[in-house]
């Protein structure tokens, strides 16, 4: 299992997996954070987005993905002030230019956008920045792929790793995973020749009885990880559950703001979110999410399900892996492509 | 009694039912502009010349061939790296009804000024567009000038329309294309798009990406003039190759393949796609076009391209198959086919 979303992305996109031998299968993982921040933390953006004294902040990648019943580019259509930034420290200097102006961030991603998160809340923290608060969705992996390791039905044999996680956090958090579940794990990157050696690196210790961590993204990542960043996200967020969409609720996977900045909470300034399961009934990304479905094994997708009408978050992120089989291996049902073992 | 609108409305609800408002990605050049364009405008607008699918209507008016076009610029910043406004407005337009074939000869353009635009800036674009104007041997002939309310627009807004003429018999539309063609692109894609997104957005790359706005119908020309038996040409705006390969596959019912090693994309360009999680390929360009030529002709097309200062990075890039499905067949950098699809919308960066 490839634990990334931009991995799986990379893997369809070369088409790397239809070059790999039967023997082996390529299960995908639940690395996208925008398809497992819940439908609850959406429909709040989009409830703070449409008050009329807000400049609603976010990542690209969130405006598309359905809430309950809208997303954040209809909202925006209907006349909330949504803004795409590339930080949340440009949120922060609009907060700084617009001080008549409540400016809310939807802090959304893994370990690897935290630290820039927690940069933003620092900097607003001292410098006064009172108009300035965070929705924030952030989630950890190691809870999620103990999640799945451990259940019953996994027949996940070795992991790809996040290289980029792994750049912000190392991988001596996935040590003692490997070991207790028995399944070698390889840091690994995103080029199609990193995946393809990630790949060698996990059959080579599955082949020699072994399970430990071993780093392919040697050129970037550490075992360490960096220090700094961590140091960051330790700071200002702590532990809390957090309910992953499609999953449920994970114990300690996701990050909250600790007590000092508990101030820049957009849920305590504007109302805690409400918990729903709003997804489509049909919807199946919860399968996909844990690996135990391929997107194409899903009888609504490219059909009742596709990124212009998604039932749910998998098919409208650009780490989604819906959204990936639908980009790169959709095939129409009369062209001899259906042949593809993936249609 | 009803007015027309009631009327109107109690006879033909809107096709569209998913959308009951306008979004961003209606105006991106993917699936939902296709869907707009196809539900609304051209089961509105029905007509012969429309059916065409072409960037420019082909009319015949006593006997001679003319193209005719419009386009409207709602470009931000009105200045980037490369180009602004009104170099663009020019450009886009006479490159229009070059992918007609046709020798652009006047236009038209239409002013929204927004209140409180610096008479300067004005100034400037205007300029602009009068070299831009002379560049291609254009004359704007006819024009028309609105100023709406402070924040009702963005500084400005500018339409153009033109009309050329065909000087040939090639019949050069998506219809043309046939089993054999080769794709051959005039340069590196995904420049335009790129240099406005770094500007729009503050992002800091080493090194200046500069548009690659410029006017295609000059080396059109000479290829028409030279013989070449050109099927149909298509420039790469809004959604990039992967739309206009798109378009035209599915127009001509024909499957497109692509060979993604052979399509030239700068360094600069792919490292900040690869920043951003955007694919070249779907990035907007403003002076680049695919044209669709027999075999036999697609050596001396490619010289001819390479010999002019706009094609001289041009290179083959793929081939029209025999297959039904209006398909577009991308073979990956690692020897894999996979589908080309129309973008959904507009690309959005990714969170990492």
């Amino acid at each position: 299992m490839e634990i990334c979303g931009g991995q799986t992305h990379a893997i369809l996109r070369f088409g790397i997996d239809q070059l790999l031998p039967d023997l082996i299968r390529l299960i995908h993982g639940p690395g996208c954070p925008v398809c497992v921040t819940p439908v609850e933390l959406i429909d709040k953006a989009i409830e703070i987005a449409l008050d009329r004294r807000v400049i609603f902040c976010s990542f690209g990648d969130m405006l598309r993905v359905p809430g309950s019943s809208t997303d954040l580019l209809s909202a925006k259509a209907r006349g909330a002030d949504v803004r795409m930034v590339y930080s949340p420290l440009d949120a922060l200097r609009l907060a700084e230019k617009n001080p008549e102006r409540e400016v809310v961030f939807f802090a959304v991603g893994f370990e690897t956008t935290a630290p820039t998160t927690a940069m933003a809340v620092m900097q607003a923290a001292k410098r006064g920045v009172r108009n300035f608060s965070l929705l924030v969705a952030h989630v950890r992996v190691p809870p999620a792929v103990e999640l799945i390791l451990g259940a019953p039905a996994s027949g996940v044999q070795g992991l790809l790793a996040a290289g980029h996680v792994c750049t912000v956090m190392g991988w001596a958090e996935y040590e003692p995973i490997a070991q207790k579940y028995g399944v070698p794990i390889v840091v690994t990157g995103f080029e199609p020749l990193d995946i393809l050696h990630g790949l060698v690196m996990c059959v080579r210790q599955l082949e020699q009885g072994r399970a430990q961590v071993e780093n392919q993204y040697s050129r970037v990542v550490c075992r360490e990880g960096n220090r700094v960043a961590q140091e960051l996200i330790r700071s200002v967020f702590q532990f809390v559950p957090r309910n992953w969409r499609g999953i449920g609720e994970i114990p300690d996977s996701g990050l909250g703001l600790r007590d000092p900045y508990a101030v820049f909470d957009a849920e305590k300034r504007f109302g805690p979110a409400q918990r729903r399961s709003a997804d489509s009934a049909e919807c199946m990304s919860g399968l996909v999410l844990q690996g135990r479905i391929k997107p194409s094994e899903c009888p609504a997708f490219g059909s009742r399900c596709t990124p212009e009408h998604p039932l749910g978050a998998t098919m409208v992120s650009s780490e989604g892996a819906c959204a990936a089989y639908y980009k790169y291996r959709k095939t129409r049902p009369s062209d001899p492509y259906c042949e593809d073992r993936t249609c | 009694m009803l007015s027309d609108e009631q009327n109107f409305g109690g006879i033909c609800p809107v096709p569209i039912g998913q959308y009951p408002h306008v979004v961003l990605a209606h105006g991106g050049g993917g699936k939902l502009m296709h869907q707009l364009l196809e539900k609304v405008f051209f089961r509105a607008f029905a007509n012969p010349a429309l059916e065409g699918r072409h960037d420019s209507a082909v009319l015949t008016i006593c006997g001679h061939r003319i193209a005719f076009t419009t386009d409207s610029y709602v470009v931000r910043p009105l200045f980037f790296p490369g180009g602004d406004i009104g170099a663009l407005a020019v450009f886009g337009t006479v490159n229009d009804l070059a992918m007609a074939g046709a020798r652009p000869l006047y236009l038209s353009a239409g002013f929204i000024l927004e209140e409180g635009l610096a008479m300067d800036t004005l100034w400037r674009v205007v300029q602009s567009m009068q070299h831009a104007a002379r560049v291609c041997d254009v004359q704007i002939v006819t024009g028309d000038t609105k100023v709406v309310d402070k924040g009702k627009g963005d500084g400005l807004f500018i339409n153009t329309a033109g009309i050329g003429v065909l000087e040939h018999s090639l019949d050069i539309r998506p219809q043309s294309v046939r089993p054999g063609d080769v794709l051959i692109v005039n340069g590196d894609i995904g420049r335009h798009g790129m240099a406005v997104m770094a500007v729009r957005e503050g992002l800091e790359f080493e090194g200046t990406i500069e548009s690659d706005s410029a006017p295609l119908a000059g080396l059109v020309l000479k290829m028409i003039r030279a013989g070449i038996e050109i099927h149909c040409l298509r420039d790469l705006t809004r959604g990039g190759l992967a739309s206009a390969a798109n378009e035209i596959a599915d127009a001509a019912n024909l499957r497109i393949t692509i060979d993604e090693s052979a399509v030239p994309v700068r360094e600069d360009v792919k490292a900040a796609c690869e920043i951003l999680g955007l694919d070249p390929v779907y990035v907007a360009c403003e002076g680049r076009f695919i044209a669709f030529v027999p075999a036999k002709d697609a050596e001396r097309a490619l010289e001819i391209m390479q010999g002019e200062p706009v094609g001289k990075n041009a290179a083959v890039i793929g081939q029209v198959m025999e297959a039904a499905g209006g398909e577009v067949i991308l073979r990956s950098t690692i020897g894999v086919d996979r589908i080309l699809d129309m973008p959904s919308g507009e690309q959005l960066p990714r969170i990492c």
